[in-house]
């Protein structure tokens, strides 16, 4: 076996929606592969796909060397999965959740009562583990979920948005964990998420994705330097001379890449710091009055502004989406 | 393949097993409408009516009725009750599990169905303790039986239905729609002979009229219908119903 996970023009349509389209990637066992791209943009889908949750359109895929739809009940032996929203059973406790999931995936007692314990000690229940999974917070409710999800050893774990709605201390914590299983215990791990900061901290490698393709495919680093350098972002006080700046810019070969957002004008050069007069000076001789400029090393935000043309933060969106989680796995 | 399908039932029983633990309080409140019925109705009906042939109609005559409808109020809501899985997400748990998902349906129906019984026990204790005689301790035994294989007859509809219905509102209208003609139609209320032809076809169409029937004949020794015309019907509605759930349960979209 070569692959981890390997993808052939995979595709899943619904309806009028092709919310996956003809996707190949291959990840290698003890990876730890990352899914960026912003909500809708198909990574649930994808690891839907992945997890036999759903039949893709068209292409193949092959997980742990098992075809997804020939061989379904292969793959879901050697996976894990943790959804987006809670999966649990609220009205059990914690240990019964796992002991459930051990019977199900076909773990003997012995080794159901051994590997509880293991898992609770990772992920740090051991002490809330025989209350109610209702009593638990959002944090708490995630964390046994990854906990489940490793019960039975899988090759291959699932992470959708694993820290989607939870705050930052208890995401540092799960940044840990996944840390940790995927160097001490050597799972292979394919994580969505549509924070840069947590794929560029946990991710080998990282697939950007976009209106259901992938738009660039490398290590963090080697997405952030095919950008060609620091990036200084200049405000302009008046929006309609953008366009006119950016072409002034471009002429002179200043940058290696210019783009633009609302009013702020973004190049990517070598040697930031040495390049700020000369841009500055450009923009006073043609007239054009900067409020701002800010020089920073390049992060995941503008790898996806360059490849996408949009800008893929939206802090508002992610609390109402906190605030949904919450709600959610509280319904009741 | 025996031994993990097996696994995969007896798994499902014990998710409902302990679910049922921690809804005693639930379960309670389940038998305070047959222990009204039982006091008031009989007391009220015995003052005024008599069955046919001349027996009296009392809470006697009512206790296997009730029990009939509990394990199909029971029944029905356990199967009914993957709607609630599904809204609450566990259910994608299970769809996730590398186990067959028509023994995932049945193991959630031999557990809906265990907890089924227990409550018609219950009420069977409780009819009892009020002064209702049985005729003998094999019919009370007998009867045990004959509960299960109504609740799966019930709970594998139940299942058939959550497997189409996709929201809470549609699973209230089923509901209403379904168990208060299915108790009415049956004899749990009133004796079945000499009924009118149209109330009749319905009556003897009704799968709850042979769970009650045979309860009854169980309990008080005497029915209209043969208790083996009633298992026959029943059995039948049984391995219909949770076939029927079954693959519709496969079938189904998270």
């Amino acid at each position: 076996m070569l692959y981890a996970i390997e993808t052939e023009g995979i595709t899943k349509k619904f309806d009028e929606i092709t919310a996956v389209n003809n996707v190949s990637i291959s990840v290698e066992p003890g990876e730890l592969f990352g899914l960026l791209g912003p909500n809708g943009a198909g990574k649930t889908t994808l690891i839907s796909m992945l997890s036999t949750m759903i039949e893709p359109s068209g292409g193949r895929a092959r997980v742990w060397d098992f075809d997804v739809i020939k061989d379904a009940s292969s793959v879901r032996q050697n996976i894990g999965v943790v959804f987006q929203d809670t999966t649990l059973d609220d009205r059990l406790t914690g240990r019964e959740n796992l002991d459930l999931h051990g019977r199900l995936y076909g773990l003997d007692g012995k080794t159901r009562k051994k590997r509880i314990n293991e898992v609770l000690s990772l992920v740090e229940l051991s002490e809330r583990a025989d209350a109610i999974v209702r009593t638990y917070s959002g944090g708490m409710m995630r964390r046994l979920e990854i906990a489940r999800g490793l019960m039975h050893h899988p090759h291959v774990l699932f992470l959708d948005e694993p820290t989607l709605g939870l705050d930052p201390q208890t995401r540092n914590h799960i940044w840990e964990y996944i840390k940790i299983l995927n160097k001490e215990e050597g799972v292979t791990i394919v994580l969505t998420t549509h924070y840069m900061e947590e794929a560029d901290h946990l991710c080998g490698r990282i697939a950007i994705i976009d209106h259901g393709e992938i738009v660039a495919l490398d290590t963090p680093t080697a997405l952030k330097s095919a950008l060609g350098g620091d990036v200084i972002i200049l405000e302009i006080e008046k929006p309609d001379e953008i366009a006119r700046l950016c072409d002034i810019y471009s002429r002179n070969g200043c940058a290696n890449i210019i783009s633009k957002k609302g009013n702020e004008v973004f190049i990517t050069v070598e040697n930031g710091e040495h390049q700020i007069p000369h841009i500055l000076n450009l923009a006073s001789s043609a007239g054009i009055s900067i409020l701002s400029v800010n020089l920073r090393k390049p992060t995941l935000d503008d790898v996806f502004l360059h490849h996408t043309g949009r800008a893929i933060r939206d802090k508002e969106v992610s609390e109402v989406e906190r605030v949904g989680y919450i709600i959610r796995s509280r319904r009741k | 393949m025996v031994r993990k399908a097996l696994n995969t039932i007896y798994t499902m029983w014990l998710r409902e097993m302990l679910r049922f633990w921690r809804s005693k309080s639930r379960i309670i409140g389940s038998l305070a409408t047959p222990f009204f019925f039982l006091i008031i109705l009989g007391a009220g009906f015995s003052s005024s009516f008599q069955l046919p042939g001349g027996g009296r109609f009392d809470k006697s005559y009512l206790a296997p009725g009730l029990i009939g409808m509990a394990i199909l109020f029971s029944s029905l809501m356990g199967g009914v009750s993957i709607i609630w899985d599904r809204e609450f997400g566990f259910l994608k748990e299970i769809l996730i599990a590398p186990v067959s998902r028509f023994f995932v349906a049945l193991g959630k129906a031999v557990g809906g169905v265990t907890t089924s019984m227990i409550q018609g026990v219950l009420i069977m204790i409780i009819a009892r303790l009020i002064g209702i005689e049985y005729t003998s301790i094999p019919g009370v035994l007998a009867s045990i039986p004959v509960m299960f294989i109504s609740g799966i007859g019930f709970i594998g509809l139940g299942i058939a239905l959550a497997s189409k219905i996709d929201s809470h509102e549609g699973f209230q209208m089923v509901m209403s729609f379904l168990t208060m003609p299915l108790v009415l139609l049956s004899g749990a209320f009133f004796p079945i002979t000499n009924l009118p032809a149209w109330l009749r076809v319905l009556v003897y169409a009704n799968p709850l009229t042979y769970g009650v029937e045979a309860l009854r004949f169980c309990l008080l020794g005497s029915s209209p219908i043969s208790i083996y015309v009633s298992i026959g019907v029943l059995l039948l509605f049984a391995f219909a119903m949770i076939g029927l759930g079954g693959k519709m349960f496969e079938k189904m979209r998270v």
